[in-house]
């Protein structure tokens, strides 16, 4: 950890705070101004590497030296935008900034293939927007600011989405439901920020924990509790908010539904982490109670219904998608525990989901790259054309099924052991019917790949054996090699999601 | 019972904009009155962060006369700013505030801040819906929602064929 | 001659007018209500009357997309140079922060750092307002060349 910190001349690591949000904002700009694609995607990948670096620092600098706070302009906190590191959001940093950057490298061939050349430096720079919204969401210790950087994501979000429509127009009308949906969310979320000013006077996230805890709670701050769940859920596509995502994931383009399915939602649901245990302690009475009768309950819903209708999908992003609704089921579940173990194995499941995610629409995008391929029937025989990238999928899915040796495997554990730990002994069988289900929609995409013979090409022959590019196939076996690796090394991915949870649970 | 609707008067009409605006959103089928409806929604929540910075009796928050004081910190607006940002908040932070701001009661200036960067986000957020429409419009030839899933419908079980 | 005789003669006097006005809502915006928010669309507005008098394509000859497209980065990039520029010119010797403008002007006691770095920044919101409401119209008003009378 002292490497880490020291990682940066002290002059530098003092501002990493800032700098983590504000070099993809600059870097935006630039990219923008690049007259062609490729210059823009140098730029993103340097400020990528810029980003994970200062996310290793920043970690450093939290393991060693405690909360980081950064003021601003100067303005003291809690008069001024206060930017607040520490162990909960450290790892939605690293999450971020490194999964970030293997998306970009990736990008290259994947955006060149889909987007049209005039707009690819676009593209590139509201990717940029949408990477510095999501850290400045995660780094922020503002709650107004929460709302702002969350649109500045989702509204560039809204556009790479719709930029699939080259290839499938249905990526507009994703687009645009996703935007009304999104803006219902936001809004409904700044609702809330406006009643919990109204019942605290302040917009600092500790400040208003602070006042809260000493004038208790009442009516104003029920609902605004109600209204900033209801907004972060719909952003974190929590079960019956979901409806944007299948589609939205389904349609845009390749890179950025990788990039989304592992960082957007995380960052949103780490959001909601932040608000409800931070905020509103979970040991006040009507906290409490949402957990077990809304976090828990409806989690347990998610994680069978959406896996049901995962199994019935034809197109294969849009089986993932519904995977990843059912996924986001699991981390409630933690949630709704309340405990500490719950909440640790949640931010575990989390983390270990970006990385299976990370693999999986990464693999289809290079399937979709090489073949054009979208449902899973075309999958069939491509064990045997592109092995590759069906290696790095197949580990990535028995990840995401939860078999032993893989990270998913683990999560599980944890999240069990939660389940047990409460004595929920439902929740233990709801987590193995939904692991039965993941089974199932999971054989459908592998039976395909592997069992199958691939479709004959016009000449009547099998098509030759392809290799991705090795800038796809880099980052996507790095992700899937992470789903085995931290298996056997699960300390520091679980250690930081202990020191996470502790950092809400224990620290007040 | 209607004395406490008297005294929250203010809400009445955010309220009845608010539901206008979902209303709207859920029910029209038209993809650009859809986004009439959600800006409409936008503008009750930024009323009601407006009528949050009143202060009955309140001054527009300008400090005039001597504003180089020496009163520390970065200055007055550093002052005015903390004294009012609790001002209309927690009973017990208004005493803090009136104190600050000596004599004077200011209204809050913070909420029209936070409003100002919520419109400019408003804005964005409708410009951005607009294009999509117009897009919308140029692939489908339609903006209504029926139509499109109909069109939707046919494209995918045209091509599972 | 072209239709709108009076609208053409009465815009082209106006027009340098709203530019004006939009200047001094922005360098006023320092001592009274007034910014680059509001002066940035006044500009724009300037413009967009331009465009409905005298057609789109004098408008795009008048201030091409191009220019508005890094207008837009341009803005965005002074705005931010500003906070960069805090970081490294700590004058008074303590590390300032981010956006910490007083560290552009020594003299702390007027605060002459803040209204420095104030007006650099509303100059860079100026910039980027100005192009990005522009990059709208043109996105909107180019997108279709002419509206068949059944649309309307």
């Amino acid at each position: 950890m002292d490497m880490l910190a020291s990682l940066l001349p002290a002059g530098i690591a003092v501002h990493a705070p800032a700098l983590i949000v504000v070099i993809p904002l600059i870097m935006a700009a630039v990219a923008a101004l690049m007259p062609r694609g490729i210059f823009a995607w140098g730029v993103t990948l340097a400020t990528a590497i810029a980003v994970a670096v200062l996310s290793l620092n920043i970690l450093g600098q939290v393991s060693t030296g405690g909360v980081i706070s950064y003021a601003m302009g100067g303005w003291l906190p809690p008069v001024g935008i206060e930017l607040r590191v520490d162990m909960l959001n450290v790892p939605l940093l690293l999450l971020v900034g490194i999964v970030g950057l293997l998306c970009v490298i990736y990008a290259l061939p994947s955006v060149a293939d889909e987007i049209a050349k005039k707009q690819q430096s676009l593209f590139y720079s509201a990717f940029l927007v949408c990477f510095a919204g999501l850290l400045g969401v995660t780094i922020t210790g503002d709650a107004f600011n929460v709302f702002v950087f969350l649109e500045i994501s989702s509204i560039s979000t809204y556009t790479i989405i719709a930029m699939g429509a080259g290839k499938d127009r249905r990526a507009l009308t994703a687009s645009y439901n996703y935007l009304v949906l999104g803006t219902i969310g936001a809004t409904f979320f700044v609702i809330g920020v406006g009643f919990l000013y109204m019942a605290t006077g302040t917009l600092n996230i500790a400040d208003m924990a602070a006042v809260l805890e000493q004038n208790g709670h009442d009516r104003v701050t029920q609902a605004a509790f109600a209204f900033i769940v209801v907004g972060l859920g719909l952003k974190a596509a929590m079960f019956p908010l979901h409806v944007w995502l299948p589609n939205a994931y389904a349609f845009a383009p390749n890179f950025v539904t990788a990039f989304l399915a592992s960082t957007a939602t995380k960052v949103a649901f780490y959001a909601l982490i932040r608000f409800v245990f931070s905020v509103f302690h979970p040991e006040v009475n009507f906290v409490a109670m949402s957990f077990t009768w809304l976090f828990a309950v409806v989690g347990v819903i998610a994680m069978m219904v959406a896996s049901v209708q995962a199994v019935f999908q034809t197109d294969a992003r849009r089986l993932l998608a519904y995977s990843s609704v059912a996924q986001v089921g699991y981390m409630m579940l933690g949630l709704g525990m309340g405990t500490a173990a719950g909440l640790s194995a949640s931010m575990l499941h989390l983390m270990n989901h970006a990385l299976m995610k990370g693999a999986l629409f990464m693999a289809l995008g290079a399937f979709a790259l090489n073949f054009g391929v979208r449902r899973v029937k075309d999958l069939a025989g491509l064990g045997q054309t592109m092995p590759a990238s069906s290696a790095a999928f197949t580990v990535a899915s028995l990840s995401l099924v939860g078999v032993p040796l893989t990270v998913g495997f683990t999560s599980k554990w944890y999240l069990v052991t939660a389940a047990l730990e409460r004595g929920w002994w439902w929740a233990v069988a709801a987590l193995m019917i939904s692991s039965l289900l993941a089974l199932a929609y999971v054989a459908r995409l592998l039976s395909a790949i592997w069992m199958e013979t691939p479709p004959a090409g016009k000449a009547g022959l099998a098509p030759a054996r392809r290799l991705a590019p090795w800038m796809v196939l880099a980052p996507m076996s790095l992700l899937a090699f992470a789903n085995i690796y931290f298996f056997f090394h699960a300390d520091p991915l679980v250690g930081l999601a202990r020191a996470a949870a502790n950092a809400v649970m224990g620290g007040n | 019972m209607l004395e406490i609707i008297l005294e929250r008067f203010n809400y009445i009409p955010i309220i009845i904009l608010m539901m206008t605006g979902l209303y709207v959103v859920i029910a029209t089928g038209n993809l650009v009155k859809r986004l009439v409806g959600l800006s409409l929604f936008q503008t009750s929540v930024f009323l009601l962060y407006i009528t949050m910075g009143k202060v009955f009796g309140g001054q527009p928050p300008i400090i005039v006369g001597d504003y180089h004081g020496e009163d520390a910190g970065h200055g007055a607006e550093a002052a005015a700013g903390h004294g009012a940002e609790h001002g209309a908040g927690a009973a017990d932070h208004a005493a803090e505030a009136a104190q600050h701001a000596a004599e004077i009661a200011y209204s809050n200036p913070l909420p029209h801040v936070l409003i100002l960067t919520a419109i400019v986000v408003g804005v964005a957020t409708l410009a951005v819906g607009l294009a999509l429409v117009v897009r919308i419009r140029e692939a489908y030839g339609t903006i209504e929602d029926d139509a499109l899933n109909a069109a939707d419908y046919s494209l995918e079980t045209g091509s599972a064929e | 001659m072209s239709p709108h005789l009076i609208l053409r003669v009465v815009s082209k006097l106006l027009i340098p007018m709203i530019v004006v006005f939009g200047f001094y809502v922005q360098f006023h915006g320092d001592f009274g209500p007034g910014g680059g928010f509001q002066a940035g669309v006044i500009i724009a507005v300037a413009v967009i009357l331009y465009a409905l008098i005298f057609g789109m394509d004098e408008a795009r000859r008048a201030v091409p997309p191009i220019v508005v497209r890094y207008g837009a980065a341009l803005g965005v990039l002074i705005y931010a140079s500003v906070g960069v520029a805090t970081l490294f010119m700590n004058g008074a010797g303590e590390p300032l922060n981010f956006l910490d403008y007083d560290a552009l002007h020594p003299d702390q006691g007027h605060h002459t750092g803040q209204h420095y770095g104030i007006l650099l920044v509303e100059l860079g919101v100026l910039t980027t307002v100005a192009s990005v409401m522009l990059a709208i119209f043109y996105a909107f008003a180019g997108r279709v060349p002419d509206i068949p009378d059944e649309e309307w």
